[in-house]
């Protein structure tokens, strides 16, 4: 278990400076996420097109670094995805997570890849997967209302 | 005894946690175990196991005696009046839940009112907001002050001719408050109003006498008392528990059971329905056992030096804040650091083998309240020494530089 393997500096950046904080305007999804046992919060607002494009993106949230930054990362990832490619995401992302697949998505660019790999440090701390997991289920129930 | 011979006393103190000592500061959320109680229990299954209270073979004879001894024990630990005065639980909350249900049942009406305070945990608020929503009843919060301390006039407020119970905390696990419960007891007898106490966190660190403090009912968890998990006390008075209905149905609580109607025992066993935790409750007198031989007065002597050592040096620290400040407090620290989350704090002090707890304590109301979602605290054990809180001041300072604050 390493601590600065967990605590990168792309996930200290995106913790204190979390980017797309706030309600976007116009949006036409949103839900919320809650970890019941630490009290985590987020709240996921997308502005979606009729074919569920995702146009904007932002949330509200307090929680750790981890799910700030995972929250944070998500939304300037997936903005001006659409719902194939935002969904297909998701997935490499929580496999990455949980079962440690690499990141083989082509339309990433080196750097999302950097930037989304640098959550797997939960996985050495289990009781932190949660953290960098939340955001992206909420996004999911985001992208499924109907 | 000093703390040296009392750590060597808890085999975990051996181990190392990310191959550093472990400094175990999170005995509030659960205490560890002397090697007395978990030989205890290794002993009681290899040679007196038994279900307790129903054969009459000599394996029963012993394991019933060394379970009621420990009820002996218990009450004398805790100057009950009477043996049956001592009910098993499998915890504090559960110990709740009883009271809530029988003495809710039986007592409390539709527009009749409960009293809790802002700083309970949520095992003494959701089994009474159960009865509020089966009943009709009203739950009324006495508010805490600026240093979150309870306020017996807040408590005197709420009061009316339709107020049933009070039930309030002890000893805060969040701000290590001590509750003045003498004088709220003695306000509520004044007016006849019975008062249960959680005593989840006052009988690891006060000396209880339940005849002194004329409470109606006391709730203790054992594993926080450096006794067995799944264990827990209630201690409640005569009167009540002759009254109150049985809490859960099942074998051992009853007197006699016919097709059209059923009689129940009397207390303490109408209230402790099916098998018990045998082991555990023999294995707990080894914990009483442990902390009479040190003292409770030791104890408290001891975690009140470590204590008031970590608030000196989390006071002169500008970057820690503390958390409620009340004049009367045992054993909780709980802090925040500016811009690293409690999380973050409690994962990396881990790393230097500190064990905290990060979260809202089970206590929403009262962080909802202080308008944070999350608190760190370090709580103190008769195991901890002021070299801990060395450690645990250094470990928070590197949470300053994994932060780069």
């Amino acid at each position: 278990m390493e601590l600065k393997e967990l605590y990168q500096e792309i996930i200290l950046d995106h913790g204190k400076n979390p980017r797309n904080f706030g309600k976007c305007k116009d949006f036409t999804s949103d839900a919320k996420g809650h970890n019941p046992l630490c009290g985590d919060k987020v709240h996921i607002y997308a502005q979606l097109d009729k074919n569920k494009k995702i146009l904007d993106l932002s949330f509200e949230g307090e929680g750790c670094a981890i799910s700030l930054a995972s929250a944070s990362i998500l939304t300037d990832i997936l903005k001006g995805k659409d719902f194939n490619l935002a969904k297909a995401i998701t997935d490499n992302f929580l496999n990455l997570i949980k079962e440690n697949k690499s990141i083989t998505l082509n339309s990433l660019n080196e750097d999302q890849k950097t930037t989304l790999m640098s959550l797997s440090g939960v996985k050495d701390f289990p009781m932190r997967v949660k953290c960098a997991t939340m955001a992206w289920h909420t996004l999911s129930s985001v992208l499924e209302k109907k | 005894m000093n703390i040296d011979q009392i750590k060597n006393n808890f085999p975990i103190f051996k181990k190392k946690i990310n191959n550093k000592p472990l400094v175990y500061l999170d005995s509030a959320n659960s205490s560890q175990k002397p090697k007395s109680v978990i030989d205890r229990m290794s002993y009681f299954y290899e040679n007196e196991f038994s279900n307790v209270g129903r054969s009459v073979h000599s394996l029963a004879v012993t394991a019933t005696n060394r379970f009621e001894e420990t009820r002996d024990l218990v009450k004398k630990f805790i100057n009950a009046k009477h043996r049956e005065e001592i009910i098993f639980t499998k915890g504090a909350t559960e110990g709740i839940n009883l009271v809530a249900n029988s003495f809710g049942e039986k007592y409390i009406n539709e527009g009749d009112e409960i009293i809790l305070t802002e700083l309970e945990h949520h095992s003494n608020y959701v089994p009474w907001h159960y009865l509020r929503n089966k009943k009709k009843a009203v739950i009324k919060f006495a508010k805490i002050n600026e240093n979150l301390e309870i306020q017996i006039d807040e408590i005197k407020k709420l009061i009316t001719n339709k107020t049933k119970i009070i039930a309030i905390t002890h000893i805060s696990n969040v701000t290590g408050g001590i509750t003045p419960l003498k004088e709220i007891i003695d306000l509520a007898s004044s007016k006849k109003i019975p008062v249960l106490v959680d005593g989840t966190q006052g009988a690891p660190h006060l000396k209880l006498d339940m005849q002194k403090l004329g409470c109606d009912f006391y709730v203790i968890s054992c594993h926080k008392l450096y006794g067995p998990n799944g264990l827990g006390i209630l201690y409640g008075k005569k009167k009540w528990l002759d009254e109150m209905p049985p809490y859960q149905g099942g074998g051992g609580m009853i007197d006699e059971v016919k097709k059209e109607n059923i009689t129940f025992a009397e207390s303490p066993t109408k209230f402790e329905a099916g098998t018990m935790q045998t082991a555990e409750v023999v294995a707990f007198s080894e914990s009483i056992k442990l902390i009479e031989k040190i003292g409770l007065d030791k104890i408290s002597e001891n975690e009140n030096d470590v204590l008031r050592y970590g608030i000196d040096k989390i006071r002169k620290n500008n970057s820690i804040n503390l958390v409620g400040d009340p004049k009367n407090k045992a054993s909780v620290i709980s802090f925040t650091l500016k811009g690293i989350h409690p999380h973050d704090i409690a994962t990396i002090l881990d790393d230097d083998g500190v064990a905290i707890r990060a979260g809202h304590h089970c206590c929403q109301i009262l962080h909802e309240k202080i308008g944070m979602s999350a608190t760190a605290r370090a709580s103190i054990g008769l195991y901890n020494t002021k070299e801990d809180i060395d450690i645990l001041i250094n470990a928070i300072e590197k949470c300053k530089k994994v932060f780069k604050i």
